[in-house]
């Protein structure tokens, strides 16, 4: 067996492995080719043909499969189940997963099941030493995982020291997705189902399901008009719309305009929402609070139109535009289609 | 059918209302300078439990928290909302602990408290935003969860209908009882204080608060049994050393830093016609739109 490697959990619905899941490929092959360990992935589910070649070209030197039709829809026991046996067999020191609704649930039952640590919503993973300070203990290549606490006003950096696997999850968009080699190939283990899941693990009936890919993009966006609480209202927000359609642009959104209703949640950047980093950020109404920046702050230019001039937002833009949304985004219209080409 | 429910709340520091005194100078987080509250999505979950004893009114809605004695304010609290009992769990022992030891002591709690039909909580606490407690709770007991819980459809023949909401759509599962459900904040809020609860249960306290009180007071605590918060402690719940606190969390936290980001140097602009339009101009022509 081979034991004590780097495992990526892969989510896979419809034919296609989750975004999240191989921007953790990316971010593990990375990590795996540093700690000289070979970079893992695990898929449960129903139809698995056809992982490997999505998953190769990121670095995959092994993949294990295990499929049943009872695994696909995910529920919460079988899943935990098969991973908790597999890693007790194959004792991997790192395992990453999408702090995603699947990821964010198995997580925790399989580190409490397995005594490990478990870090959530990761901002970003690295490898280093760490001393214990009571116990004066050293630690070599520990996976230091590092997130926002106490509402985005602190970021810790975590370890494990003891317990294995170290585990984290990380909120899609955060890290980027990068083949690895397109001609990459590693190994297919497919596993027997039975051996790591039981019958009285399906528990728990799935009795309806409405599951809809978001045709919202705003993460690879490369031009973002992102509306705050300052946009007033649905009807202002429309403004936005109207930039974006002009510029080629998605609109995004702050948390307080998505709770005023103003617009859907799957455009909320930031800390609890999507990371984006766009060539073009521009921030209508939004005063900036850390949980907003941490998910926007990599964007290559950022434009403020807020109309108080000490806005937080405003110390990180490259170009604050002090004014009404309602007066300077027409405006913005107005001359873009004046000027370009 | 009478239910047995525990609901799991946690008093949190009101992370989403950070003033500039809540940093110290030296980057730690002043506690003090925050006020504790009942955390938001724990409400979620009380409404829940609420309205399932609403639908069977002989059942019994048990709080159950960890944390300082002074968690006894949010027991009260749910109490005056319509809960029946509540159980703070605290010791300097447990001080410290990851979401696993938090974990483990809270099932050691439950495990103490004996039969339940469905233990509820939030989704997760503003403090940590992690998630894990409930999960955890579940498998430490070897019962299903239901995470990301909206509305309990049903609560019938042993079984639970919940509807789950999900990142890009809704789920309806069915699980078996006893089980853990995790509610989200986009459930219905929890329901008012009622008057007349307030005025039955706002003596109501807990062994160490009841420590400081006057005479009178502690006399009206003898006179009626119900006013008599519980308090519990770690050698009570029989929680293994070595499994609680900070000895017994697998996560260590190496390092903190205050979020700092780097200002940059802007360009300055008003909303005049002349100004946005050199803007925009000049973002063509260096290819940034367009
Ligand atoms: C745990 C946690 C997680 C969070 N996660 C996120 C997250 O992921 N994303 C997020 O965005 N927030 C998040 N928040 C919330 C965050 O703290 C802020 O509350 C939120 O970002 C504020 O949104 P806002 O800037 O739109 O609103 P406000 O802070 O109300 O700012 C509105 C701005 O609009 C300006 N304005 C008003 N009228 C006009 C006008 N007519 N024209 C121009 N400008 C105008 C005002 O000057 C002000 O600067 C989180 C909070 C917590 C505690
Ligand atoms: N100390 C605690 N006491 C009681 N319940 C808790 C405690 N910590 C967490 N919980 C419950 O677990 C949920 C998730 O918490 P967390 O994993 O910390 O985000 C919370 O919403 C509570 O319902």
């Amino acid at each position: 067996m081979n034991q004590n490697n780097l495992i990526v959990y892969l989510e896979f619905e419809d034919g296609r492995v989750a975004d999240v899941s191989l921007e953790l490929l990316t971010k593990g092959r990375t990590l795996a080719s540093k700690l000289g360990v070979e970079l893992e992935a695990v898929v449960i589910g129903d139809n698995l043909d056809g992982v490997e070649e999505q998953v190769f070209p990121y670095g995959v030197d092994r993949l294990y499969k295990v499929s049943d039709k009872r695994l696909a829809p995910y529920t919460s026991n079988p899943h935990s189940a098969v991973l908790i046996n597999l890693f007790r067999e194959i004792k991997p020191q790192a395992c990453l997963m999408g702090a995603t609704c699947i990821g964010r649930d198995l997580g925790p039952r399989v580190s409490s099941c397995l005594h490990s640590g478990l870090t959530a919503d990761c901002t970003a993973l690295e490898i280093g030493d760490h001393t214990d300070p009571k116990t004066g203990k050293e630690y070599k290549d520990l996976l230091l995982q590092i997130r926002p606490a106490f509402g985005g006003n602190i970021v810790a950096t975590i370890v494990n020291p003891e317990c294995r696997p170290q585990m984290a999850t990380v909120r899609e968009g955060v890290m980027k997705k990068e083949i690895f080699d397109p001609n990459h190939k590693g190994e297919v283990i497919e596993l027997d189902p039975k051996k790591y899941v039981s019958d009285e693990d399906f528990v728990v009936e799935i009795i309806d399901r409405h599951i809809e890919k978001s045709k919202i993009n705003i993460k690879n966006s490369p031009i973002i008009v992102a509306g705050g609480y300052g946009v007033g209202s649905k009807e202002n927000f429309q403004l936005l719309f109207d930039l974006a359609n002009t510029l080629g642009a998605e609109v995004g959104a702050s948390r307080a305009a998505v709770d005023a209703g103003f617009t859907e949640h799957a455009r909320q950047i930031g800390q609890t929402g999507v990371t984006v980093r766009p060539k073009l950020y521009i921030a209508c109404g939004i005063s900036g609070q850390i949980q907003h920046i941490a998910g926007m702050q990599d964007s290559s230019i950022i434009i403020s139109i807020n109309n108080d001039p000490n806005a937080p937002i405003n110390t990180i833009a490259d170009y604050v535009i002090t004014g009404n949304i309602e007066d300077v985004v027409p405006k913005l219209i107005k001359y873009y289609k004046k000027n370009s080409k | 059918m009478s239910l047995n429910i525990i609901v799991l709340a946690k008093q949190v520091p009101d992370t989403r209302n950070v003033g500039k005194d809540a940093m110290k100078e030296d980057g730690t987080i002043n506690r003090a300078a925050l006020p504790a509250i009942f955390n938001p999505e724990d409400l979620n979950a009380l409404e829940q439990a609420l309205r399932l004893k609403d639908a069977n009114p002989s059942s019994t809605i048990t709080l159950l928290t960890m944390g300082l004695p002074r968690a006894s304010e949010i027991i009260r609290e749910a109490i005056y909302r319509g809960a029946d009992a509540g159980i703070v769990l605290t010791d300097r022992v447990l001080g410290g602990a990851d979401t696993l030891a938090t974990s483990y002591s809270l099932a050691q709690a439950v495990k103490k408290f004996g039969k339940f039909d469905i233990i509820l909580g939030g989704r997760q606490a503003i403090d940590g935003d992690t998630a894990q407690v409930g999960p955890q709770i579940a498998e430490k007991l070897g019962i299903p969860q239901v995470t990301y819980a909206e509305e309990i459809i049903e609560l019938k023949d042993g079984y639970v209908t919940v509807k789950r909401r999900l990142e890009n759509g809704v789920e309806t599962v069915k699980a078996p009882l006893p089980c853990v459900v995790t509610v989200n904040g986009s459930a219905p809020a929890c329901r008012p204080r009622n008057a007349m609860r307030v005025q039955k249960f706002k003596y109501a306290a807990s062994p160490s608060e009841a420590a400081k009180l006057s005479d009178e007071r502690k006399a009206l605590l003898e006179k009626r049994p119900y006013l008599n918060l519980q308090e519990w402690n770690a050698a009570f719940v029989e929680a293994d050393p070595e499994q609680i606190g900070l000895p017994g969390s697998p996560t260590k936290v190496k390092a903190i830093e205050n979020v700092v980001f780097t200002a940059k140097e802007s360009r300055q602009l008003d909303d005049s016609d002349a100004q946005i339009e050199e803007l925009v101009k000049e973002l063509i022509a260096n290819h940034t739109i367009g």
